[in-house]
């Protein structure tokens, strides 16, 4: 159903089409019908001109493509609406390019019966900007013990079953998870990192000796992964990885995916853009968790983003408030703020040629929406969720200027190409760059 | 109803204890049930005490709680005119494995002619069975098996649908830790029945399709067809997040109502074991159908079931060679 304020139909015409989900990458026109597509293609408009009626966006050669899925945020609503809430993280997401996003169930309440799930779409909503989504916590209040109402939340739009930041450490817990998510053909997510190795506060190695910071070895993050590939082996169950950070981690799933496993992963762009080096004077804005690793784990994890064996890469939103980051590296909060950052970053893989533009925009649009159990394409009769952006456009970060409540980003002042013109959701736009020039 | 055998020379039960169903021929388990329909046909208030059994002793010996097994086979072995005596034993208050055969020894001495056997370990029937000089029946032992309760499941089934080749039936539930269900597996598949199993993932044991059985996660899918959905009780500390997050969800998903049972059969039968958890398992009206539900004749049936175990292994001299009931 078109929220108010739909515009009947609208043509973008003069853009690069870019499909990730058919390969299609040509100049073209796309139509969209209320919050419809209704035609595309690299003839549309060639011999009759767009209905009369219809709105024209020029986009003037920049790429129009499918929506980015985003499959990792923190909405911090309910609970800590101070760092963000749904409307400011769906303001965030807009003006990032992204117009659907999946919530971590680490609110307070955690995210663990059906009224949470309803919670979050009500209030998605009521700000009719993004597509809000969310998972369900894998295990009651996130303790790791007994297991969710799986069948229940599936059912109420559940995305897929996570602990969010807390990795099942009991073997047990996890093997019954995927056992049973297997009558739900559900997914399972999974940030991997053994607990009882990961007390730490970065990554173990030279830098956190000579900072006297506490390590977690990159060992944590294969140990746990590789125990839960064999328990997806046992069982059948479909599982992903979140936030691959080490070489080894890459070389675990790679393994996986040749022998057959329903297993799929995802990274951060932190990880392939930073090492450990950002944590250089203490700086509490790159302690994230898996932590920012060697430049030999941040090559692999890029390499793996080019070759697909990294199938999806999320913004890791984590906003955090100046309170939580003004702190002792130790003590400080983890995470970083992402949305706005996502396809800006991500396009340093296309520009230092490591990939093509549409092997990239497979990762950040049509492999999470597969992952999740959705749809994304240019083709008719599907949402009218796009992005227009220039690929090619240079500025330079500035988290001042994010719509997010929290500006804590490691890439203050890091220089980036490809900017987002327009933003639309269900066929109406929710985010232009001119617009929002202009206001700010 | 008629039980031909092979040859006159052989006996139609050859067998000194029954602790399972799995190694029992067709023939054997057709005999057993034809000998109960025999009992089941016969008005106890008509033909009071037998004397077939008499001057016998039945010891109920019972590591685990029970009270309708127990008082089922305590009233079969009083009806054959047998002397029965309840032993109950507080399992967790002993330590098992030497207690066990102590306590083999010690009744033994008294010089019992059988003894109905339940505990909470499987196998352990069997390893007391080797210690004793007497027959002995197993009344449940752990996941393993609990042959009466298939041999009185089979009865009822028989005596509603007329046979037992060629039916379909779904066995849903907490597979895993069920006894019932695999005796009832083994009997219904050696008499030529199709049998399905229906649980969450968590609750079906692994490489359960090697029993000759077909596995199904979804009630809609595996009672499609069917002649008989049997249902399994759930034990509550198993519904809390660690086999099945909750109990709303597994009656949501995994109960037996009226919208699932549509799937099966129009004529479609369900039965139960008990003790049934009603809302859990299955939905309380459905419980009550006197239509569709077996679970009255169950209980009915399995007085007879056990008064055919008794007389088949305590008067091997008293067999018919053929039964008509």
């Amino acid at each position: 159903m078109p929220v108010a304020g739909t515009p009947k139909r609208v043509a973008y015409l003069n853009a690069r089409l870019l499909d990730p989900a058919t390969g299609l990458d040509a100049p073209g026109a796309l139509l969209t019908e209320e919050a419809v597509i209704a035609d595309v293609g690299p003839r549309l408009f060639n011999d009759a001109p767009p209905p009369p009626d219809a709105q024209i966006v020029d986009c003037a050669g920049a790429c129009l493509a499918p929506g980015l899925v985003d499959m990792r945020v923190q909405l911090r609503e309910p609970g800590q609406e101070h760092k963000e809430t749904i409307a400011s993280a769906s303001r965030a997401a807009a003006a990032g390019g992204i117009t659907s996003m999946v919530g971590l169930p680490n609110t307070d309440p955690v995210v663990d019966d059906v009224s949470g799930i309803e919670f979050v779409a009500r209030r998605a909503r009521e700000e009719k900007l993004v597509k809000v989504y969310s998972y369900a916590a894998l295990t009651r209040r996130l303790e790791g013990q007994e297991i969710t109402e799986i069948g229940l939340l599936h059912e109420y739009g559940a995305r897929g079953f996570t602990d969010g930041l807390k990795p099942v450490g009991n073997a047990q817990v996890m093997r019954r998870a995927l056992s049973y998510a297997t009558a739900f053909d559900t997914v399972i997510l999974q940030h991997p990192q053994e607990p009882t190795l990961s007390q730490g506060v970065m990554n173990g190695g030279e830098l956190a000796t000579r900072l006297g910071l506490a390590g977690i070895p990159p060992l944590a993050e294969v140990i746990l992964l590789e125990r839960d590939l064999r328990l997806v082996e046992m069982t059948g169950g479909r599982y992903h990885a979140s936030l691959i950070s080490t070489a080894e981690s890459v070389e675990a799933i790679r393994r996986a995916k040749a022998r057959g496993l329903p297993v799929t992963c995802d990274t951060a762009p932190h990880y392939f853009t930073l090492n450990e080096n950002a944590v250089g004077d203490y700086r509490t804005f790159a302690k994230v968790m898996p932590p920012l690793r060697s430049e030999s784990d941040r090559a692999a994890i890029a390499e793996a983003v080019a070759d697909g064996t990294i199938d999806a890469i999320c913004s890791d939103h984590a906003p955090q408030d100046q309170d939580a980051k003004r702190l002792p590296f130790a003590v400080a909060e983890w995470g970083m703020a992402g949305l706005e950052t996502l396809l800006p970053l991500s396009l340093a893989l296309v520009h230092q040629g490591r990939m093509s533009l549409l092997e990239l925009l497979k990762r950040l649009t049509v492999s999470p929406a597969t992952i999740l159990q959705g749809r994304s394409a240019l083709a008719p009769g599907l949402p009218a969720d796009l992005v227009i952006f220039d690929p090619d456009r240079v500025w330079v970060i500035d988290p001042d200027r994010f719509l997010s409540k929290s500006k804590n980003s490691a890439f203050d002042n890091h220089p980036v190409q490809g900017q987002v013109l327009r933003t639309v959701v269900d066929g109406r736009s929710i985010f232009t760059l001119a617009e929002a020039e202009e206001a700010g | 109803m008629t039980a031909q055998h092979p040859s006159r020379e052989v006996s139609p039960f050859p067998h000194r204890h029954l602790l399972g169903i799995e190694g029992l021929s067709r023939e054997e388990i057709a005999f057993l049930l034809d000998l109960a329909d025999f009992y089941a046909a016969q008005d106890p208030r008509e033909h009071r005490l037998s004397s077939l059994l008499s001057g016998y002793t039945v010891i109920n010996l019972f590591f685990e709680n029970s009270t309708r097994t127990r008082t089922s086979f305590e009233l079969a072995a009083r009806r054959l005119g047998a002397e029965a005596i309840n032993m109950s034993v507080a399992s967790s208050s002993i330590k098992k494995g030497e207690t066990l055969i102590d306590t083999a020894t010690t009744l033994t001495a008294m010089r019992p002619d059988l003894l109905v056997v339940r505990h909470p370990d499987s196998g352990a029937v069997s390893l007391l069975s080797e210690k004793v000089d007497c027959s002995v029946i197993n009344g449940g032992d752990g996941s393993h098996e609990h042959p009466t309760q298939a041999l009185l499941d089979a009865l009822s089934i028989r005596r509603r649908k007329g046979r037992l080749a060629g039916l379909t039936v779904a066995i849903c539930g907490d597979v895993l830790h069920s006894r019932v269900a695999r005796s009832n597996i083994h009997l219904l598949t050696t008499m030529g029945a199709q049998v399905r199993v229906i649980a969450p993932p968590t609750l079906l044991p692994s490489k359960i399709e090697s029993l000759g059985v077909k596995a199904f996660h979804d009630m809609r899918a595996g009672l499609a067809e069917v002649d008989i959905v049997m249902m399994l009780r759930l034990q509550n500390e198993r519904m809390h997040g660690s086999y099945v997050p909750s109990v709303r969800e597994y009656f949501r998903f995994y109960g037996l109502d009226q919208e699932k049972l549509a799937f099966a059969k129009p004529d479609a039968l369900v039965m139960h074991p008990g003790p049934m958890n009603r809302g859990v398992e299955i939905d309380s009206e459905l419980a009550d159908d006197i239509d569709r539900s077996l679970i009255h004749t169950q209980v009915a049936m399995g007085v007879a079931v056990r008064m055919a175990c008794l007389h088949a292994l305590l008067r091997r001299d008293q067999l018919p060679r053929e039964v008509h009931a």
